[in-house]
């Protein structure tokens, strides 16, 4: 008796397991694509964090080092060549190439957890700098994509 | 006819695991070192995780023994990573044997990054007594509980509840990470049992190089972890239970794959006096879109 209760309860415990999964996904899906809205999170940033200057700015590698770190960690999300997919927006965003250095430093090291971008703090800070980097020396998306 | 050893299956099937996994799906790691203790992040949403770790250990008054898990790790928001695992043992000389699976949950409790941060993991497991992959020390564990042969041992089922608090902060490339631990049988009428995991780890470089590289020194994290049990409710306490001590490194490879070594050592005379843990882990990014476009969904 006791143990059929186990089976039963382990069975309806895997059965919500996996409806919860799906039932993420769906919601994570149905939150792609405003990118209007996740640009609204480059306004929210903290202005002393804004304000913060890049201290690998004049470091000749970064760009190069940033665009190896995005490969890795952000282009799944955001295209090859930062241009946009189906779970993130355009890094050659008119908002997101205006925005300063601090203000996409903050956004990678707090993510936009709500909408799908996590946290990457995991990344150490140069590393994250280096990213910015890269995401600032793409240009405005007029700019030619690589081949 | 020759035998095939059990261990020796059971390695195939991983290894064929990873290697059906990684079929056309792209990759990404930074991994943590850790193997017991929990940080603060969680997989990213979307990517599958799939690990295989070992912990060998000695073994007083009994045969040494290897036990082993593999991990499915998948992130399913950017808030909520969910993992099923599957352990077995060789105990040498006796035998080898599946001892349970668990499901695992963590939950970023926080929006954005905080000094210290909090993360509610929750776990249910389904395992014999046999089981010794000795994910987590609890309650009044110790070393003599894994003298006893398998076949007497795996008589014995344990259906349990388990909740963490994973605090994690991380300064200046450091890592701090503790997580106590409180669990509930859910069968018969033992007391909830506690426990703890501890961690700092570091990379050995912060700066990212420019080039593609195996052996780039950021891609090597260091760290130590200490973890042990706390007791019971009727008992809690430092006493009557095991804590170990461990050195951990993980070597993050641009293709993906993650190594782990970790050789701990008993700190007192009820732990296993030597445990050596290692594993090797593949991320798969884009996994759950993948997934979802073979049933007609959006890639």
């Amino acid at each position: 008796m006791i143990r059929s209760a186990i089976v039963g309860g382990a069975a309806l415990l895997l059965a919500a397991w996996l409806v919860g999964i799906v039932a993420a996904q769906t919601n994570s899906s149905e939150a792609h694509i405003p990118p209007k809205s996740v640009y609204a999170e480059l306004a929210k940033v903290p202005a002393k964090a804004a304000g913060r200057h890049n201290p690998l700015e004049a470091d000749p590698e970064a760009v190069a080092a940033g665009t190896k770190l995005f490969e890795q960690h952000c282009a799944e999300c955001h295209g090859a060549n930062a241009e946009g997919g189906k779970k993130g927006p355009s890094l050659r965003a008119d908002e997101v190439q205006q925005a300063t250095p601090g203000t996409l430093f903050w956004l990678l090291t707090n993510g936009v957890v709500r909408k799908g971008m996590p946290v990457w703090s995991r990344l150490p800070e140069p590393q994250r700098w280096q990213l910015v980097s890269y995401i600032k020396s793409l240009g405005n998306s007029q700019t030619p994509l690589k081949q | 006819m020759k035998t095939i050893p059990h261990s020796f299956r059971y390695g195939w099937l991983v290894l064929s695991a990873f290697a059906l996994l990684s079929l056309g799906l792209p990759a990404q790691a930074q991994e943590s070192p850790y193997f017991i203790t929990y940080d603060h992040y969680l997989e990213e949403p979307g990517s599958l995780e799939v690990e295989y770790f070992s912990n060998l250990a000695t073994q007083r008054g009994g045969r040494n023994f290897a036990a082993y898990w593999v991990e499915f790790e998948y992130g399913a928001t950017a808030w909520w990573t969910t993992e099923l695992y599957l352990d077995g043992q060789s105990t040498f000389g006796d035998s080898t044997i599946f001892t349970g699976f668990r499901l695992e949950n963590r939950f970023r409790l926080l929006k954005s990054e905080h000094v210290i941060n909090p993360v509610f993991y929750v776990e249910y497991e389904q395992i014999s007594e046999a089981d010794k992959i000795m994910k987590e020390i609890e309650g009044h564990d110790v070393e003599v509980d894994h003298a006893t042969p398998n076949a007497i041992l795996r008589q014995g089922h344990n259906h349990e509840l388990e909740m963490k608090l994973l605090l994690s902060s991380t300064r200046n490339g450091w890592n701090f990470a503790v997580n106590p631990l409180a669990t509930k049988p859910l069968t018969g009428g033992d007391p909830w049992e506690f426990g703890y995991a501890t961690g700092v780890s570091r990379p050995l470089a912060l700066k990212a190089s420019a080039k593609r590289c195996s052996f780039c020194r950021e891609n090597f994290i260091a760290g130590v972890e200490m973890y042990g049990g706390l007791g019971d409710h009727p008992s809690f306490g430092l006493w009557q239970t095991s804590h170990y001590l461990a050195p951990v490194v993980a070597w993050n490879l641009p293709s993906s794959w993650t190594l782990r070594l970790s050789p701990g050592f008993g700190l007192n005379d009820h732990s296993h006096q030597f445990l050596l843990r290692w594993g090797v882990s593949r991320e798969f990014s884009g996994f759950g879109s993948r997934v979802a476009s073979w049933f007609g969904g959006q890639r």
